[in-house]
């Protein structure tokens, strides 16, 4: 017997003919030809958060991860490797959680974008058709603007801005230097990747150096006049390396206009000379290399986007997240690309299934290191609107006037801080 | 038989229907935020508390205290800030209802 709900459930069908080509439609639905194809190319915090929150938002996509190294080395926490706190295993991840998820992973370099067809060349020949794009090219740096140095003086004086290589060498340097030293690090202008960083840096570097070197100096030749949570830095530089520490502002002779590479020798648009043991020259920035090959850039080298999906104002279906894209209030770091990659991906999901896409909701948190003890943090809630683009909703610097135990339960909430947002990401 | 019958018609359903493995609403938007600190779902691998399954009233009365400084904290006074009671019932709806 078949109930009367069943019998028109079934009278719905019609014939065995309507069965047969609903049997049809079970080998097409297996075979899945029409899955949308969604590339990202860039396997940093923002395309390796964004792969696993489509997969999560939609397990039905066909999701392809481009990125050139089989293993991520982060610039978060590469100062602890720096300064000899950590070892490089320790901020070193790879994409095996994203293969065992579904997600195809491609280790190759992106050479182009089609836009008009839609495809991605790859170096090694392969091309992908994709019905979404998301690049998260990270930055590449402006050589061009520097004055006496290029890529390949990398080598001699370390940016140390990619993780890497680049951080294994100004460790070798500054091991190797003579205690007594004057070690020099550049900060560049804004924008740049992950503000607080130079100035985290220069606190590790001088915790080193307290503990072996101690009667070497750090000279900041800063392109700015101010700095992220400079008050903070400057009280504990104070407290922690009282003496060691010299900050010049941009105005007050801090911008370098040349360098002498073999020499180590940095030249100041005030016309001063400071000649360093170790140089750690951190370039001026903009998008990486791919984003310009796209042409999607703007004149000063980043994307613009539409920052409530992050698809891009250039070409449609093409979307940019992270360091690369102009989003508003944000600053361009790793938990802010990780944040972009989740609010792109819903807006991926959403517009491949015609339905809204809600109110995003971005946020940002820095923790930076001054000693292995002392932690200081930055937090922001950031939304949208027409008018603003991404503005800042809430939010604040840790306070001037806390106590060591503050300090020291930053400084632990930064490690989970590390473990939580490389797990998000990665894992 | 009857199993036989209906099932080429649930996958007619089940292939004309986005397998969309969460449906994305304002409580979702808001609530990934929080992962990238307390862990995916909110479950931390590290020194941050995890907030996975935790009571909604927990986790609500938590952040409301968070917000108007009641309760002592680094971060999540000022995160806590940014958010309006509607928005942290959603969170907390979504982090103690996740399976």
């Amino acid at each position: 017997m078949i109930n009367t709900g069943r019998r028109k459930f079934i009278k719905l069908i019609g014939s065995s003919s309507a069965l047969i080509a609903a049997s049809g439609l079970l080998s097409t639905c297996s075979k899945s030809p029409d899955k949308a194809r969604v590339v990202i190319v860039g396997g940093g915090f923002g395309g390796s958060t964004c792969a696993k929150y489509l997969q999560r938002f939609d397990s039905n996509l066909d999701i392809t991860l481009v990125e050139a190294s089989a293993r991520y080395i982060t610039c978060p926490f590469s100062n602890t490797v720096i300064s000899g706190m950590q070892q490089m295993d320790s901020i070193t991840h790879d994409y095996s959680a994203h293969k065992n998820r579904g997600i195809k992973v491609i280790h190759a370099m992106a050479q182009d974008v089609d836009p008009a067809g839609k495809k991605v060349i790859l170096d090694n020949g392969d091309v992908l058709a994709y019905d979404r794009l998301v690049l998260a090219p990270g930055i590449d740096f402006k050589w061009e603007d520097v004055e006496g140095m290029n890529k390949d003086d990398a080598e001699t004086i370390p940016h140390a801005w990619k993780g890497g290589a680049q951080t294994i060498l100004l460790r070798k340097q500054l091991t190797s230097m003579p205690n007594g030293g004057v070690v020099i690090i550049a900060a560049p202008e804004n924008p740049f990747r992950c503000p607080p960083g130079p100035y985290e840096r220069i606190s590790l570097i001088a915790h080193y150096l307290r503990q072996h070197k101690p009667k070497s100096k750090i000279l900041v030749l800063d392109a700015k006049d101010s700095f992220s949570k400079q008050a903070l830095f400057k009280q504990a530089w104070g407290k922690l390396y009282p003496g060691m520490i010299e900050w010049i502002g941009g105005s007050n002779g801090g911008r370098v206009d040349e360098i002498d590479v073999v020499s180590r020798t940095l030249y100041t648009e005030s016309g001063d000379t400071h000649k360093g043991d170790v140089v750690n020259f951190i370039p001026p920035q903009k998008s990486g290399d791919l984003a310009h090959r796209a042409g999607l850039t703007n004149a000063d080298g980043w994307c613009f986007v539409n920052q409530r999906t992050f698809e891009s104002q250039t070409h449609e279906g093409i979307y940019v997240i992270g360091d690369a894209c102009i989003a508003g209030k944000m600053p361009k770091s790793g938990f802010a690309a990780n944040s972009q990659g989740k609010v792109c991906a819903a807006a991926i999901v959403t517009s491949l299934s015609g339905t809204d896409l809600p109110d995003p909701s971005y946020v940002n948190t820095c923790y930076s290191l001054v000693s292995p003890d002392y932690g200081i943090s930055v937090a922001a809630v950031y939304r949208f609107n027409q008018e603003d683009g991404i503005y800042k909703s809430g939010g604040g610097v840790s306070p001037l006037d806390a106590d060591a135990s503050y300090r020291a339960q930053e400084a632990r909430y930064a490690r989970g801080w590390y473990d939580s947002i490389t797990q998000d990401s990665f894992g | 038989m009857r199993i036989q019958l209906i099932k080429p018609l649930l996958i007619i359903l089940f292939c004309s229907t986005p397998l969309q493995a969460t449906e994305i609403t304002r409580g979702v938007m808001l609530s990934n935020s929080c992962a990238a600190c307390h862990g995916t779902d909110g479950k931390s691998p590290g020194a941050i508390p995890s907030i996975y399954r935790k009571s909604p009233e927990f986790i609500s009365q938590a952040l409301l205290d968070f917000r108007e400084g009641r309760r002592p904290a680094t971060v999540m006074g000022r995160h806590a800030s940014g958010y309006s009671d509607e928005e942290i019932q959603m969170i907390a709806d979504y982090f103690s209802s996740l399976p």
